[in-house]
């Protein structure tokens, strides 16, 4: 590759923030028609330089060159002339407009300058571009009609249609699932094909292998390393990006099932579950696998009191449990960390304290009068054993980076102290270390004789945390699979009701 | 895990920071300096207690529009239910109903018209805006039907004492504000409650699953919002001594831009009530300089108006310049 000439060339980039150098003196190329991988932990900067190549952020020092060509990139929309497009890992569509007006959004092919939008035009361009790429939703679906992972295809869309050179994706997997992921992943290739740059930022190590050609390790704002993806282990990967070498990823630590802590018999509610009956013991933890919309979440949601339960029997340890409120299931020991931390699980406007400690409120205040004193005290200890990282107990929550997020979340249900915990993709969006440290307290909880009920769309995950593996299939619980039985294969073939290939045409 | 203890710093202190908790107090002494030097009657003590005094009746009101608006609701009612409760009082009293009770009967009509109000948004799912609005109606058409049209005047002098009467130098309608302002300063800041408001201003569903119930909350910050506007119509038909059918027609206008002009955001979850104190004072600090300088009427509303509008345009580039 050494005498092709360079696509993208960021040459001495650096950005400071107050008080944070985020991104130093980092040069970085990438040629046409490959993928180069961008990996590093939360806060490692790789976000911010991806900003920058996308206009959203201007360097503090440090030139762009594209084509070989020095290029100013001063705005998103200057970005996107030069054939550079971001997309985010929030998405950044209209939910109540169709596929084709979103593509062209800003940009609507009209009858004549200044009048009105020629939809017919409109259309018909947007249905080429999903040809193209293979897409079979209709041009004037609504968005808020299509999955996540549609979404994400219709985003790509958008980029291919103002010509992109070069894509970058911020954690696009980071919420489909492994099918609609291995759908975009072939989309992402095929750009390849055409000569089209992808840098593709992600936590996920399979993923990185299976499809980068180069990667990229940044850590604490500096670039560490830069290699051809198959040179590399996910040892060495890891190493770099957290400088020093994990104990274990999954610590998996032996441990004893005790009684029986929840017991659910033919458990209903709305469309999505139809029938689960399963049991959960202290001191286990149980992974729940299934694609998205396969009625996971529903589960979580019922024995949280969030939902209705329409028919079926829980019993809590061996007492029948009526639970038609969060503050019943509370009660009864049960927590959530839910899906979806910023909409369901954190106040993202207020402090890092109020976040954490709402759930001792009850208990910690006399005559309503909180007593700040014990749920500061309580508060340095949750802080210590989680290792959150926050600049004290008064910053905003939504200034903590997703892992530190989550851990505050998690904390918020330490503090109760619960016999049934549920963790709903407790690991979603989140950093390498901070993964791992999340596995190692569920292992520690359950060892202390917690029962650990956790959703996961990550397959790796669910295998290398549960002691026993679940697997739902449109909303009933089809399969269970021991620790031992359970393989990658077994559980997707569960979960999707059809026998794989050896290579696994999901 | 990590073993360390945690190592806590404080956030850089900077300059929107700065303007954020006391950009407000400045352009509030800016506008006293002005007035003092435009009129030599405004800094008088005189008129300093006056100003005090007419902040008082749209300042409780907005001590219970800060705690709606802090749970991202808003209650356009706050007028209706302040006359109906006066006149309801007015006659209690005029029939020779004992003052404390024909207080207490006040402040729970007040308290069940917010329930009422609460009920709607928590339980009827109804918007904020329109079941208020429907409140709003609803209490003017109950007000002008119990009154026939007509005022009540002429109340006893022990009930007038709240409105006319003073500790010391200080007016009783001063102290009354005074103590509600502490108690529930006291309450958004040290309870349990008081942290609930937040939370649930800030993410009512995130609220509800981690066990806050959040129904209960919000029907009683209505009640609470009720009984504020119930006391300000008491303070207010003592002083005036007379309950008029079409008493308090607007306040939810005077409360609203105070709390807004204090800083607390529509979106619920932030917000102070000191902030709603200086709003208060700011708006009427400007209306009695605009007096004293004999600007009229009209042209009172419409620099009110400029003054929240600009108070948010601040907000919204002090907001953006610090994330």
């Amino acid at each position: 590759m050494a005498d092709q000439t360079y696509r993208l060339e960021l040459k001495n980039i650096t950005k400071s923030f107050p008080g944070v150098l985020a991104v130093q003196d980092v040069t970085l190329s990438a040629y046409p028609g490959e993928i180069l991988a961008l990996a590093g932990e939360n806060g490692a900067g790789k976000s911010t330089l991806m900003n920058i190549l996308s206009g959203a952020f201007t360097a503090d020092a440090g030139m762009i060159l594209l084509d070989g060509q020095e290029v100013k990139i001063s705005s998103p929309r200057r970005a996107q002339e030069l054939g550079i497009a971001m997309i985010h890992q929030e998405l950044a569509l209209i939910p109540q407009m169709t596929v084709a007006q979103n593509i062209f959004l800003g940009r609507e092919p009209l009858f004549a300058a200044g009048t009105l939008v020629n939809t017919k035009i409109m259309q018909t361009e947007a249905q080429r571009i999903l040809n193209q790429l293979g897409l079979d939703f209709a041009v004037t679906a609504l968005i808020s009609d299509l999955s996540i992972a549609q979404r994400q295809m219709v985003e790509i869309a958008k980029a291919i249609s103002i010509k992109s050179r070069v894509i970058i994706l911020d954690e696009p997997t980071s919420a489909l699932t492994e099918r609609e992921s291995g759908k975009l992943f072939g989309l992402m290739r095929s750009l390849r094909e055409q000569g089209v740059t992808l840098i593709y930022i992600s936590h996920r190590m399979e993923e990185i292998f299976d499809l980068s050609d180069r990667l990229a390790v940044m850590r604490d704002g500096q670039l560490v390393g830069v290699a051809a993806t198959k040179e590399l282990n996910v040892n060495s990967v890891v190493q770099m990006m957290v400088g020093r070498e994990l104990k274990e990823f999954f610590p998996k630590a032996e441990t004893q099932r005790g009684e029986v802590a929840l017991e659910v018999h033919h458990l209903r509610s709305g469309t999505h579950l139809k029938d689960a009956t399963f049991t959960l013991f202290k001191g286990e933890i149980v992974g729940l696998a299934g694609l998205v919309g396969s009625g996971r979440t529903e589960i979580a949601r019922v024995l949280f009191g969030a939902d209705q339960n329409e028919g079926g029997e829980i019993r809590v340890a061996g007492a029948v449990a009526h639970i038609h409120s969060p503050q019943e299931a509370i009660r009864l020991g049960i927590g959530l960390v839910t899906e979806d931390r910023k909409a369901q699980g954190l106040f993202l406007g207020q402090s890092v304290r109020s976040n954490a400690s709402v759930s001792l409120f009850e208990r910690l205040s006399r005559f309503g009068f909180l007593l700040y004193g014990q749920i500061d005290q309580w508060m340095r200890g949750a802080i210590q054993q989680l290792n959150i990282r926050t600049a004290n107990l008064e910053q905003r929550v939504g200034s903590l980076s997703g892992g530190n997020q989550q851990k505050v979340v998690i904390a918020r249900w330490l503090a109760l102290n619960p016999k049934i915990l549920i963790l709903d993709e407790p690991t979603r969006g989140i950093d390498v270390s901070s993964k791992a440290e999340i596995y190692n307290l569920m292992s520690e909880l359950a060892a202390k004789g917690m029962a650990i009920l956790m959703i996961s769309s990550e397959l790796p995950e669910i295998l290398g945390v549960s002691d026993r593996i679940l697997v739902m299939r449109e909303g009933r619980l089809m399969a269970e699979f021991s620790r031992a039985e359970a393989t990658q294969d077994r559980i997707m073939q569960a979960a999707t009701g059809q026998l794989l290939n050896a290579g696994g045409n999901s | 895990m990590a073993s360390s203890a945690p190592q806590f710093h404080s956030t850089p202190f900077t300059l929107s920071i700065f303007l954020k908790r006391f950009g407000l107090l400045l352009v509030y002494a800016l506008l006293g300096l002005g007035l003092s030097l435009l009129s030599d009657r405004f800094l008088t003590g005189a008129n300093q207690i006056n100003i005090l005094r007419q902040a008082t009746i749209s300042g409780i009101v907005a001590i219970g529009m800060t705690l709606v608006i802090l749970t991202a609701g808003i209650d356009l009612s706050v007028g209706s239910i302040l006359a109906l409760s006066a006149v309801i009082t007015a006659d209690l009293l005029k029939q020779g109903m004992p003052v404390v009770l024909a207080i207490l009967i006040a402040l729970g009509v007040g308290a069940l018209m917010g329930m009422v109000n609460g009920l709607m948004i928590a339980r009827g799912k109804i918007p904020p805006f329109i079941a208020t609005l429907g409140m709003l109606t609803v209490g003017r058409g109950l007000t002008l039907m119990y009154t026939q049209g007509k005022p009540f005047t002429g109340l006893p002098d022990t009930f007038r004492f709240i409105g006319t009467g003073s500790i010391g130098a200080i007016p009783m309608p001063i102290v009354i504000a005074a103590a509600l302002f502490i108690f529930v300063t006291v309450v958004l800041t040290r309870t349990r409650f008081g942290e609930y408001i937040y939370l649930i201003g800030d993410n009512p569903l995130a609220a509800r699953l981690a066990g806050i119930n959040t129904n209960r909350m919000i029907v009683f910050v209505y009640m609470i919002s009720g009984m504020c506007s119930a006391l300000a119509g008491l303070i207010l038909i003592a002083r005036l001594d007379s309950a008029q059918p079409v008493i308090g027609v607007g306040y939810e206008f005077s409360a609203i831009a105070a709390v807004v002009v204090g800083g607390t955001s529509f979106s619920g979850g932030e917000g102070t009530l000191f902030g709603t104190l200086l709003g208060t004072l700011l708006i009427e600090t400007l209306s009695n300089g605009l007096n004293l300088l004999n600007v009229s009427q009209l042209w009172e509303q419409v620099i009110k108006g400029v003054v929240i509008a600009l108070a948010l345009l601040f907000y919204n580039a002090i907001n953006r310049s610090s994330k």
